[in-house]
């Protein structure tokens, strides 16, 4: 970073409109950055805040309906605003570059990587194909692609999600732009891929010297990226900072709130709950009074925080650009605040209520090609889930973690009776259902095993009302059968889901993310089930609202002693919540235990890796960094040995290749598939180190 | 909290009729809509109100080859749109034959529809011979030019009301089915079915309930473009001769029987066309605008 360099952008009392038939909505309002040369600036907020809005603004995309109501962005000296569709063609792609959220949105399916990466240099700059080719493979070859011949001449379906994503970067940076805008580039990447791609991103300003504007809701991943902060709520900016600044010493309730929201993985659940911010953010035309934050904040102070609306000022006593958008900072003692913190009681286990003994799943994929047709090997098996062993009492969360293509979701359907088991027993209460599809098990059977769906947009069937959904749960398992009762019972349920009662009437069309998610939580409580499985119920939702949902989750589970099966891509939310873990890849179980086993050495080595992947939003916590290289391999040609040897970082040598690992029992309970003696695994430093309390900088400060 | 219920709702059909004619109202904002409902609710008042619009007996010969604007020479009255050819009124036959159309095309759109949803559900949410089945016996009806297999159905089973409506069932259904098949396959993935599925409804009630109420924005305005091609075909086959059978006014049988005359007396077929394009008009601009507003929320 340079100081006395000219800025590369500027923005200046930024105000952003759309206009609507609901007439002027305004997205963004008195929005001011400097973004430095070499500098990565971090936005971060809910959905709605209006972060993507200031990068559509940057772009001077902003769409038929959009514009820039008041204030400059200026680009070298450029205002950006004045500037002709003509100049502006001329700026876009080759001076700024915007990198967005989905790869396989992003890049052409039709043309080839060559051809779509050649185009950019071609379009800005006056130089032959051949020189644009060179640079394109030298470019490719940058961002850690392997093998960037053979890419060019492939088409953006050959490659995996991760690849691609790194391919729409190297396209960024072909025409060596001074600003690349990041739209939450790894949101739809899995965990150890998007691990990758961070560091790939952090590595590109230095190399590169571009500045680059990083978006996302995660502040971890800001952490791990950015110089400085800037924190968005209902479109305004109410604290930025450097990230040490802000992360160590946050002044606006609504950063506190947000980092209250996050599972840290030093947080246990009974000991530690998160706190969700109550209510929800303010619609763009219903923006309150005065801090548009005041009606879900803890130290709102009737007549000063509700009065006027106010600029930006700076944090005494901190870093000289830490600012902040609230009057009462000063005052707020964060610190005292969380020491009076409830703790939860600790639920006891019960007997076993599941049984997984050597479940597994086959796909049988029919192959006609000529190959097949020669060789008679006319049926080939995709492995879904391979030799699954693990257990699940009265009262306890399992998690199920892995990446996407690892066979949870296919367990959870074998599970719910949607598909049927290949081989082994799946017992639920001492009887098999591993191969008893739905319609043939018994009421009692399909009640007391309910489901709580991933996609909140998609889990309330949106033409009928919530009341209905809730009701014909509680119909169909005989709960109840006289109406009056149902009534009631539906009612109840919403309280304990604690959405408004007359959201009986709603359609799920009328309610927010949060919202749904609560009413399928509802849905799957009605039956009063002894287990429900939650198929990464909140990896959808902003993290305040994923908060208070999770914390629902196990209020309602500790309440009915439920078993909960909870299946995530997320570490640090596995971590907070459950008791214990299975760690899945490729249809094998690689480790299970309860969470302290899983987050202590002795390690597999994936294990290892998801671990240094999980993005946490404190600076004081160090982790050991391992990137994987490689991809997920297929599940139709899945390795002949272990199944992660592709991608190991401890590979051993041919046995691991060749040979499928033993599973070697640590403890009790805590089983490790691996090659690598156990004498050797448990000599592996722990991958995250958190600082003791009195460590800590703010603790030092304090003294 | 704001309010907080206790007592079991009555639900009401007349809410239900409420919330319809809310819906409908947003059609105010598509002009387009607009001008399509004002045609369809003109003919279906013309339709209604018959008895009391027509001036004449509409199979009544009265006076042949009368030009519009003629006055009558006995009884009085006018032909304010002429007479054909055996001297029936031509107004009147308009509006008597409004309610032909009226009463079999959509009589025959809802069968048509009938069987292509229940053909592209369960095409579509089974899958497998099932669908492999009932689409190659689409594919098949398909491939035949429409009106060679109208000609052969009306041919075989004669001429009548219901023929007719057996006719444009066989021949569109096909079509509706393979609309109804790709919106299944896109919302039998969805959570909510598979919820439904996890509780252990049976196939038809997640068909039914769970999927085809999602299905309905498009099916909608399908069924109002399709209401319209059954005027057309209704009027061809009117004009084939394979219509209604003769005296009862149809507007296609009108055009047939008078177009030998009609470079002579150009009012006896002009009429005719015009009122069935009018109305297919109004159909066409109907669902235009509903997609419009669909489109925009």
């Amino acid at each position: 970073m340079n100081d006395d360099q000219a800025p590369v952008l500027v923005c200046k009392d930024l105000c952003i409109s759309y206009y609507t038939r609901a007439g002027e909505i305004p997205a963004v309002v008195d929005f001011s950055l400097t973004v430095k040369p070499g500098e990565t600036i971090g936005i971060v907020g809910e959905s709605g805040c209006g972060k993507s809005t200031v990068a559509m603004a940057i772009m001077q995309h902003m769409g038929a309906n959009g514009g820039i109501k008041s204030g400059s962005i200026t680009f070298k000296g450029r205002d950006l605003t004045q500037l002709s569709e003509q100049e502006l063609r001329h700026i876009r792609g080759s001076e700024i570059a915007m990198i967005y959220q989905e790869p396989f949105a992003s890049l052409n399916p039709s043309l080839k990587i060559s051809t779509q990466l050649i185009e950019v240099p071609l379009a800005h700059e006056d130089i032959s194909k051949e020189e644009a080719r060179q640079r394109a493979v030298q470019m490719l070859g940058d961002v850690k692609l392997p093998d960037p011949e053979r890419l060019m001449d492939s088409y953006p379906h050959q490659l995996s999600g991760g690849q691609q994503q790194r391919v729409v970067i190297a396209m960024g940076l072909l025409s060596n732009p001074s600003l690349l805008l990041l739209d939450e580039p790894t949101t739809a990447l899995d965990v150890t891929v998007e691990a990758g791609i961070v560091k790939l991103v952090a590595d590109i300003s230095k190399k590169y010297g571009t500045s680059q504007i990083y978006i996302s809701h995660n502040l971890g991943l800001i952490l791990e990226t950015c110089d400085r902060v800037f924190v968005m709520y209902s479109g305004e900016v109410v604290e930025e900072g450097t990230i040490n600044s802000l992360f160590t010493w946050p002044k606006h309730p609504y950063t506190h709130g947000l980092f209250a929201c996050i599972p840290l993985p030093t947080a246990d659940k009974n000991a530690a709950p998160l706190k969700p911010i109550r209510g929800q953010l303010p619609l763009p035309f219903e923006r309150p009074q005065g801090c548009y934050y005041h009606p879900r904040c803890d130290h709102f102070t009737p007549g000063l925080c509700d009065v006027d609306h106010f600029k930006m000022e700076s944090v005494e006593n901190s870093a000289p650009d830490h600012r902040v958008r609230c009057l009462r900072y000063k005052e707020i003692d964060h610190r005292h605040q969380a020491e009076i913190e409830e703790t939860k009681e600790i639920l006891e286990l019960g007997k076993r209520v599941l049984n997984v003994d050597g479940m597994k799943k086959y796909y049988e994929v029919r192959d006609s090609s000529l190959k097949a047709l020669i060789s008679g090997k006319r049926v080939r098996y995709v492995k879904a889930n391979e030799e699954l062993n693990f257990t699940a009492r009265e009262g306890e969360t399992v998690a199920i973690v892995g990446e996407s293509g690892c066979g949870k979701s296919t367990f959870a359907k074998v599970l719910m009776g949607l598909e049927k088991g290949t081989e082994g027993e799946v017992r639920h209460k001492g009887k098999d259902i591993s191969d008893i599809a739905v319609r043939d098990r018994s009421a009692k059977q399909i009640s007391s095993l309910q489901m709580v769906f991933q996609n909140p947009f998609d889990t309330l069937n949106p033409s009928h009302s919530i009341g209905g959904q809730i009701s014909r749960v509680i119909r169909k398992f005989g709960v109840e059968t006289d109406k009056k009762k149902i009534f009631n019972r539906v009612m109840k349920l919403l309280d304990t889901v604690k959405l408004p009662r007359d959201f009986y009437f709603r359609k799920p069309r009328q309610l927010s993310g949060g919202q749904k998610q609560r009413v399928g939580i509802a849905r799957a409580f009605a039956g009063n089930p002894s287990m429900v499985i939650a198929d990464e119920p909140v990896s959808a939702l902003d993290v305040s609202v994923a908060a208070a949902v999770t914390e629902l989750l196990m209020d309602i589970q500790r309440k009915h002693r439920t078993t909960l099966l909870f299946i995530s891509h997320d570490l640090s939310v596995v971590r907070y919540l459950s008791d214990r873990i299975v760690v899945m890849y490729l249809g094998h179980i690689l480790e299970r235990g309860t969470t302290e086993q899983i987050f202590a050495p002795p390690y597999h080595p994936y294990t290892e890796a998801l671990l240094s992947a999980v993005p946490i939003a404190d600076p004081e916590v160090t982790k050991r960094e391992i990137v994987l290289e490689g991809n997920l391999p297929s599940a139709m040609k899945p390795p002949k040995g272990c199944p992660f040897c592709t991608r190991c970082h401890r590979r051993i040598g041919e046995i691991c290749d060749n040979e499928l690992p033993p599973e070697q029992v640590v403890t009790d309970r805590h089983v490790i598939k691996c090659h690598i003696p156990l004498e050797e695994l448990k000599k592996v430093e722990p991958v995250i180190h958190v600082p003791e309390e009195a460590e800590r900088l703010h603790a030092r400060q304090s003294t | 909290m704001t309010t907080t219920i206790t007592e079991m709702p009555t639900a009401g059909y007349g809410a239900a009729l409420w919330r319809g004619l809310k819906s409908f109202a947003l059609l105010r904002e598509s002009w387009v809509g607009m001008l399509g409902a004002f045609l369809v609710l003109f003919w279906v008042l013309v339709a209604i109100l018959a008895p009391l619009l027509a001036p004449f007996d509409p199979n009544s010969s009265i006076q042949p080859f009368a030009k519009p604007g003629m006055e009558a020479i006995k009884g009085g009255g006018t032909f304010w749109l002429g007479t054909d050819h055996i001297g029936r009124d031509i107004l009147s036959r308009i509006i008597w034959g409004s309610r032909t159309v009226l009463i079999y095309a959509p009589l025959a759109t809802i069968s048509a529809y009938t069987l292509g949803i229940l053909m592209g559900l369960a095409a579509g949410y089974r899958g497998g011979w099932v669908d492999d089945v009932l689409s190659r016996i689409a594919d098949i009806i398909l491939s035949f030019p429409v009106l060679v297999l109208y000609i052969i159905i009306i041919a075989t089973i004669g001429a009548s009301g219901f023929n007719i409506i057996i006719a444009i069932t066989f021949a569109s259904s096909p079509g509706i089915m393979r609309i109804v098949r790709g919106l299944v396959l896109d919302l039998r993935n969805r959570d909510y079915v598979a919820a439904a599925q996890t509780r252990g409804e049976s196939d038809w009630r997640v068909m039914l309930v769970e999927i085809l109420p999602n299905a309905r924005g498009p099916l909608i305005v399908d069924a109002c473009l399709r209401l319209g091609y059954v005027i057309i075909t209704i009027g061809v086959l009117g004009f084939l001769g394979l219509g209604l059978p003769p005296p009862d006014p149809d507007w296609g049988g009108m055009v047939n029987e008078t177009r030998q005359m009609a470079m002579a007396f150009p009012h006896m077929t002009l009429f005719p066309c015009i009122a069935i394009s009018s109305l297919i008009l109004g159909f066409n601009l109907l669902a235009d605008g509903l997609r419009e507003i669909s489109l925009r929320d």
